[in-house]
């Protein structure tokens, strides 16, 4: 019986073939919408704001002055400096990170009891606020009743005002940094510890290597991509710090980042002038060339951490 | 990393949808639906029912915000013609900043602000009236300035502790300075005259006849000796070891009146309550007010202002005018302790007679409107909140001895004019 009716397999057969032409983009457009409005639209409008004079107060409005703010940027001494407390915070926050990270994980993949609760343990400080942490640590290095001037007192260090100094105010937003994400990072490299085979450190101990030995001659080079996974991820979020160092100098003039900006990042500098003084132009310059130099230190951070080897 | 900052859009999104949702306009009811922009705490929200239920017509949602945020979001809606709400408050430290624009509101003096003008001090009225005479805001209370003082530090370092002797200890801020020193010879570890350099020299900046600005709106700040005399009394007072290096409004200094770090604090009546929130009921009658050095002065207070962009101005600017008014002023003073702007008030017993218990019994109603009838206004330009933050940091830096006073004030003056 000649039943089927071959237009209809035609169009059968030619909606499956449509269906696996086109269903995977219409899978996949969700997340593409997504990012192309809230994160490719943003970006291009960043770029294209920081190429006009624009300031909230100003009557006029915008115009298009290309390059101006860029020189103006380039010429700015105030710029450079929160250039250079980003670069001293980044290399403060990730090489301690990544180092106490690894040491951590370490000690937790081995068999102690209620290891569980351990691992718990450490990933706490990342899931606590960021504003609240940042007001408790900056009443831990208060100048006056700090607890961690008291416990210098009692070695007889004496009392530091912390927010004062460069060196000093760096330090205590460091730890604040690393306090947070240490745990995070560790999680990482603990998992990926985990994967490692034992028969490489028995191997290892069967050729007389001891405990260091084996850490940094076989754990170490086999978290290569962890680690350069942790430093990329480090980097630009350490590149950006702003709530940490707006809220260690809580006030009228928070946005400056003390009282010679001494711990402005360049972040913070964005905020102070986008938000403060409204000048969205110039403010969108900061973002774009601190974009940049973010890639750039991401990728200094992947140069690094490539060269780790396994002998 | 991704999913936060897909979070972060959504959260942007709600927000934009939500603020949509929260322009004014009428009610099914025919009710007009009117929207106030508050920060703080105004002591509004009885005043605001008793409104609507005078006015059936109307119905009013306040949004509070904290101070910062709710002028940083006054000038993004401002700026963009959306967003705002019909009646926006805004603080002293914030009105040079927009009267600078004032096309952006409704000229209060083209709906009958012309005629209620004699209501308030007169230089309250001026400090929201643009520079082409356009009034952006009526006043609704005034900080006025006084000294709040410590009595048992006085006495222990051998100064007098009674109000008006204290007062005659400092009709000068060089005689304040000079006291101070003496105090500093007897006083305890860890205790010292006044809280921070900037609070202090703000006090005395405030009293100048010619500020940061002068009348063409030019920064004159470098090229003015007062300024400058002033910032040599305070540096000269850090120096001799008078301050305690609190910032102003930080924790630390809310644990310096806690610890009772200082003896003396600049004062305006608002911070009446924070005073007594900080240093708790422990130092109650610890504490007093009396005259500041120098003669009047302010500190803070607000403006109502309404936005051209609201679709039912007139009547926004009808309960800005009623809330402001002298009678809803006089309750707001009893409720939530905000001095009038209203001069008229000033002799009303319930105010002048004012006494308050946590301050030894301190007059405070006739300290502050003393203060406030004394004031000599001083013309203030645009950028001045910045500028005080600039001088504040200055000061700041001589306090933490990263420079001395003349390099720091080099800095600032070449920081302000950029």
């Amino acid at each position: 019986m000649a039943l089927i009716d071959p237009p209809v397999v035609d169009r059968a057969a030619r909606r499956h073939r449509w269906d696996t032409k086109f269903s995977p983009y219409a899978y996949v457009t969700p997340y593409f919408l997504i990012f192309g409005v809230f994160g490719l639209f943003p970006l291009l409008y960043t770029i294209w704001v920081s190429l006009q004079h624009r300031n909230l107060l100003d009557e006029g409005g915008a115009r298009l002055v290309w390059f101006d703010n860029y020189a103006a940027l380039l010429a700015d001494p105030y710029f450079w400096n929160a250039m250079g407390n980003t670069l001293s915070l980044w290399l403060l926050t990730t090489v301690p990170q990544i180092l106490f990270a690894l040491g951590i994980a370490a000690l937790l993949n081995r068999k102690v009891r209620t290891r569980t609760l351990f691992r718990m343990g450490v990933i706490l400080p990342n899931i606590t606020s960021v504003a609240a942490v940042t007001i408790i640590f900056a009443q831990l290095f208060g100048r006056d009743f700090g607890l961690v001037n008291w416990v210098l007192d009692l070695f007889g260090a004496g009392q530091i005002d912390w927010q004062a100094g460069t060196a000093t105010s760096h330090i205590a937003i460091a730890v604040m940094v690393v306090w947070r994400w240490t745990g995070y990072h560790a999680l990482i490299f603990l998992a990926s510890m985990q994967a490692i085979t034992p028969s490489l450190y028995e191997a290892a101990t069967l050729d007389g290597a001891n405990g260091w030995q084996q850490f940094w001659r076989i754990t170490v080079p086999l978290l290569r991509p962890q680690i350069i996974f942790t430093t990329i991820i480090a980097t630009t979020g350490n590149m950006r710090l702003l709530a940490e160092p707006l809220l260690f100098n809580p006030g009228a003039a928070a946005a400056t980042g003390g009282s010679d900006r001494q711990f402005q990042t360049a972040a913070l500098y964005l905020y102070e002038q986008g938000f403060t003084k409204y000048d969205f132009g110039y403010s969108s310059a900061i973002a774009v060339v601190l974009a940049i130099a973010t890639i750039i230190v991401a990728g200094l951070g992947y140069l690094v951490t490539k060269r780790i080897q396994t002998e | 990393m991704r999913p936060t900052a897909l979070a972060i859009g959504c959260a942007s999104l709600a927000t934009a949808l939500v603020l949509s949702g929260c322009g004014s306009g009428t009610a099914s009811g025919g009710k007009t639906k009117l929207s106030i922009g508050l920060f703080g705490n105004f002591g509004y929200a009885e005043l605001l029912k008793e409104y609507e239920s005078t006015h059936p017509d109307v119905e009013i949602t306040d949004r509070t915000a904290s101070y910062s945020d709710h002028h940083k979001n006054l000038a993004a809606h401002l700026a963009t013609n959306s967003g705002a709400a019909d009646v926006e408050a805004v603080d002293t430290g914030y009105i040079n900043q927009f009267k600078a624009t004032p096309d952006k509101f409704v000229d209060l003096n083209t709906k009958g602000g012309d005629q209620l003008k004699d209501r308030w001090l007169p230089w309250k009225w001026e400090g929201s009236l643009s520079k082409d005479g356009k009034q952006i805001g009526y006043g609704t209370d005034v900080g006025g300035l006084a000294i709040c003082y410590r009595r048992d530090l006085l006495q222990n370092a051998g100064l007098p502790a009674d109000r008006e002797q204290v007062a005659a200890l400092w009709p000068t801020w060089q005689d304040f300075m000079a006291a101070g020193k003496k105090f500093q010879e007897k006083a305890p570890e860890g205790v010292k005259w006044f809280d921070g350099g900037p609070t202090v020299l703000n006090a005395i900046v405030g009293q100048a006849s010619v500020g940061y600005y002068d009348k063409s709106d030019k920064i004159v700040v470098g090229e003015n000796k007062e300024i400058k005399a002033a910032w040599d009394l305070v540096v000269d007072g850090v120096q001799s070891g008078l301050s305690s290096k609190l910032l102003f409004s930080t924790p630390v200094w809310n644990t310096g009146f806690k610890q009772g770090q200082f003896a003396t604090v600049t004062c305006p009546a608002w911070q009446m309550a924070k005073i007594k929130d900080q240093a708790g009921p422990e130092a109650a009658g610890k504490w007093d007010v009396t005259s500041v050095p120098g003669g009047g002065g302010n500190w803070g207070g607000s403006y109502l202002t309404v936005p051209k962009s609201g679709k039912n101005v007139d009547k926004a600017v009808e309960l800005a005018a009623w809330l402001t008014a002298p009678e809803q002023q006089a309750k707001v003073f009893k409720s939530a302790g905000l001095l009038p702007s209203i001069p008229k008030l000033y002799e009303d017993p319930s105010i002048v007679d004012y006494k308050n218990p946590y301050f030894n019994d301190a007059p405070i109603g006739k300290l502050f409107t003393d203060a406030a009838k004394k004031l000599n206004p001083q013309y203030q330009g645009p950028k001045a909140g910045d500028i005080q933050t600039a001088i504040g940091n200055a000061m700041q830096r001589v306090e933490q001895g990263k420079q001395n006073g003349e390099d720091s004030w080099r800095q600032f003056v070449a920081d302000v004019q950029k």
